[in-house]
C-alpha cells in the first residue's frame, strides 16, 4: 500500500480538538480491509477499532510509538478514563517530557480486538444477526490483535513503528509484532511478559472463566440489556488480582489488618482489609469491563505460544531481525517470572538480535510494570532515548 | 572561541581496553562478559565499528549501558554463558573478570564455544610486588590491581601468568597473542616473554583460540579434567 497517498493521521487529532463531543471510545476507525479474516479461519464482516493518539506524527512518519495494553486495560493511556474518571493507566510514563515523550513521539494505543471499549468484541452488534455477538464471537488470538493493529496503521498511513511497547498481554503483542512484522518494528520493549502461556497462567484464567460462566446471569453469554454476570466477573477479577501482586507486597500493605473494626466479627463479612480491598477491586471492575470480553481475551492469552508458530523454536520467530529489543522483568512477579523473560532473551540471542535485558528489584509483583519503579523508568528512558537517536528523531 | 561537540557518553577509557580493541577486527561480532558500565563496549561500537553486546551482573552496570545505547543483558557469567549459541560471536571478551568467576575453567570453555576467539585479561598474581609482599610482610598482597582486602574480595580465583598458560595447555587452547600490561594499563616493554612477564607484568592480556576437535554442534571437545 502506498501510505503517502493517505491523509496524514493528524487530521483526526485536529477533528477531535475542534470541539466535537468526546466519545468514550476516543478516535474510531472502521476497517476498510474487510472481511477481517482471523487466524482461526473465521471472518469478521465489519471491524471497528477505537484508539487514542498523543503527540504529532512527524513529516517522515518515523516517530510512531504503539502501546499495547494489557488484559483489562484499554486505549486511555494518558488521559482521564471516560468511565471511571481516573487518570490514564500509564500517565506516569506517557506525556510531554515523560519517558514516552509526546512532544517527541506520536503515541498510539488501540483497544484490542475482542475488547469492550469500542473495538469490535463480543458485546458489539453482529451485523449478520443485528444482536450482540455474545459467544457467537469467534475465538481470537494475540496474533489477530496484532494483525488488526497493523491493518489500522495501514489505514492511518503509518508505515512502520519507532517503538512497540507493552507489559503483560501487551508484551505478548510486542513479541508477536516483532516476529510477524520485523520490518515495521524499529525497537520493541516487551515488559513482564512471556512468549508462551504456562499451565499455571492457563489455570488461573480458567478459574476466572468458570466463575463467570457459573454465574446464572451469564445466560450462555446472552446477557446484554440485562444485569449480566457481575458476581462471576467480580470473582474472576479478585482471583486474578491476587496474581498481579506478591506475597511480600500483600503482607506489607495489608498484613492481617482488620477493616474498620477492632475485633473479628465471627462472620463472613470482610473482616480483613485484604478482603475489603479485593471486593472493591471486583465491584469496580464490573462497572467498566464486559464479562464476555474477559472470556475471549483470556482465551487469546492462553493460546499464545509464539514458538509453536515457528516450528517450536522461539529463536526462529526472530531470525534475521534488525529490531532492537529491551526486555524487562520484576523480581516479585510470579505470574510472568523472570525465567520467562530470560527464555525470550535466550531466543533473541540465538537469533543474534540486539537485545538488552534487566530484572528489577521490587515487591510490587506483576503490577510493577504499571508503576513508577525508578530504576525501571531510568532504563526505559535510556533505551528509548538511545534508540530515538539511532532512528534520527 | 571555538566550541567542540563533546559526546558526553564517551569517557576516558582504560589503556588496556584500547589494547583489547586493537585485537578485534572491525565489523566482527563481540560479547563482552562482565562489561561493567560499558566503557569497552562503547569504544568498540563507536570507535571500532564492532557489533558488540554485553553481559553484566549488576543492575547498575546494565542500566548505565542501556542508557548509553548499548545492548546489554543482565546475567551471571558463571550461570548464563551456557545459554548462548555455539559460534555466536567472533570474540568473547573477559576483561579483569576471570579471577572473579566461580568456575574459571568452565567459563573459559564456554567462551571458546560461544566465540571463535577469546580475549582474556587478568591481574598477574606472579608479579614481583605480590611475591615480595608475601615474602617480607607475610600478608596478602595489596596492589593497584588487587585493591580489595582478603576477606572481602570478588577475586576468588587469582592466578599467575604461568598458571593461566598451564590451564590453556590443559584445555588444548591455543594462545595466539600475549601482551604484558603494566599497572597503568600500558604495554610493558620490559616483559615480552611470558616467563619474564610472570615476574614483571602487573596484568596479562591473552588472545585465545581453540583449534582442536569439535563435536557435531561445532562446540570444542576439550581435554577431560
Amino acid at each position: 500500500m502506498n501510505s503517502t497517498a493517505l491523509p496524514h493521521p493528524n487530521y483526526l487529532r485536529a477533528r477531535r480538538q475542534s470541539g466535537q463531543t468526546e466519545d468514550p471510545r476516543g478516535d474510531v476507525l472502521r476497517l476498510e480491509a474487510v472481511p477481517f479474516r482471523l487466524i482461526s479461519g473465521a471472518e469478521l464482516p465489519e471491524v471497528t477499532v477505537a484508539y487514542q493518539t498523543y503527540g504529532t506524527l512527524n513529516e517522515a512518519r518515523s516517530n510512531a510509538v504503539l502501546i499495547c495494553h494489557a488484559l483489562t486495560l484499554d486505549q486511555h493511556v494518558a488521559n482521564p478514563h471516560p468511565i471511571t474518571g481516573k487518570e490514564g493507566w500509564w500517565e506516569t510514563a506517557v506525556g510531554p517530557g515523560k519517558i514516552i515523550d509526546t512532544d517527541r513521539f506520536h503515541v498510539i494505543c488501540a483497544n484490542v480486538l475482542g475488547g469492550c471499549l469500542g473495538t469490535t468484541g463480543p458485546k458489539e452488534i453482529n451485523p449478520r444477526t443485528g444482536h450482540p455477538y455474545g459467544i457467537d464471537f469467534p475465538v481470537i488470538t494475540i496474533g489477530d490483535m496484532v494483525r488488526l493493529q497493523a491493518a489500522m496503521l495501514d489505514q492511518l498511513g503509518i508505515p512502520d513503528l519507532f517503538c512497540v511497547i507493552g507489559g503483560s498481554m501487551g508484551g505478548m503483542q510486542v513479541l508477536d509484532w516483532a516476529a510477524r512484522y520485523p520490518e515495521r518494528v524499529f525497537s520493541a520493549i516487551p515488559i513482564a511478559t512471556t512468549a508462551r502461556h504456562s499451565a499455571q497462567n492457563i489455570a488461573f484464567h480458567e478459574v476466572g472463566r468458570q466463575a463467570i460462566m457459573a454465574d446464572p446471569n451469564w445466560r450462555g453469554g446472552d446477557y446484554y440489556g440485562g444485569y449480566g454476570p457481575k458476581a462471576g466477573l467480580s470473582v474472576a477479577r479478585m482471583a486474578a488480582h491476587i496474581t498481579y501482586l506478591s506475597e511480600a507486597g500483600l503482607h506489607q500493605k495489608f498484613g492481617r489488618k482488620l477493616q474498620d473494626r477492632e475485633a473479628l466479627t465471627f462472620g463472613f463479612d470482610a473482616d480483613f482489609q485484604i478482603e475489603s480491598y479485593l471486593r472493591h477491586q471486583g465491584s469496580t471492575f464490573v462497572e467498566r469491563f464486559d464479562a464476555n470480553s474477559y472470556l475471549y481475551i483470556t482465551r487469546a492469552m492462553d493460546y499464545f505460544d509464539l514458538a509453536a508458530d515457528y516450528g517450536g523454536l522461539l529463536a526462529n520467530a526472530f531470525k534475521g531481525t534488525r529490531t532492537q529489543f529491551c526486555v524487562a522483568s520484576f523480581t516479585s512477579d510470579w505470574l510472568y517470572p523472570t525465567a520467562e523473560s530470560r527464555s525470550i532473551v535466550h531466543a533473541l540471542n540465538a537469533a543474534a538480535a540486539q537485545v538488552s535485558f534487566v530484572e528489577f528489584e521490587t515487591d510490587k509483583g506483576h503490577d510493577a510494570f504499571l508503576l513508577d519503579v525508578p530504576e525501571f523508568y531510568d532504563v526505559l528512558r535510556g533505551f528509548i532515548g538511545a534508540a530515538a537517536e539511532k532512528r534520527g528523531i | 572561541m571555538a566550541t567542540r561537540e563533546v559526546d558526553i557518553r564517551a569517557r576516558d577509557i582504560r589503556v588496556d581496553l584500547l589494547e583489547i580493541g586493537r585485537m578485534i577486527e572491525p565489523g566482527s561480532r563481540v560479547l563482552d562478559i562482565g562489561c561493567g558500565d560499558g566503557d569497552l563496549l562503547y569504544h568498540l561500537v563507536h570507535d571500532r565499528r564492532v557489533d558488540a553486546r554485553g553481559m553484566e551482573l549488576t543492575r547498575e552496570g546494565v542500566n548505565a549501558c542501556v542508557a548509553r545505547g548499548l545492548s546489554v543483558v543482565q546475567g551471571d557469567a558463571d550461570r548464563d554463558l551456557v545459554d548462548y549459541p555455539t559460534g555466536a560471536f567472533d570474540y568473547a571478551i573477559l576483561s579483569q573478570t576471570l579471577q572473579a568467576m566461580r568456575d574459571t575453567r568452565a567459563g573459559l570453555e564456554q567462551m571458546l564455544r560461544i566465540g571463535r576467539r577469546a580475549i582474556v585479561s587478568f591481574p598477574n598474581f606472579g608479579h614481583w610486588s605480590v611475591r615480595l609482599q608475601l615474602l617480607f610482610r607475610g600478608r596478602m598482597p595489596d596492589t593497584q590491581t588487587l585493591e580489595y582486602p582478603w576477606y572481602n574480595t570478588p577475586n576468588i580465583h587469582l592466578c599467575t601468568i604461568r598458571d593461566f598458560i598451564e590451564l590453556c595447555a590443559e584445555l588444548g587452547v591455543t594462545i595466539e597473542r600475549f601482551l604484558a600490561i603494566d599497572a597503568g594499563g600500558k604495554r610493558s616493554r620490559t616483559a615480552n616473554s611470558t616467563r619474564r612477564a610472570n615476574l614483571m607484568a602487573e596484568q596479562a592480556l591473552f588472545l585465545l583460540a581453540f583449534n582442536g576437535e569439535r563435536d557435531s554442534t561445532g562446540a570444542p571437545i576439550y581435554r577431560p579434567r
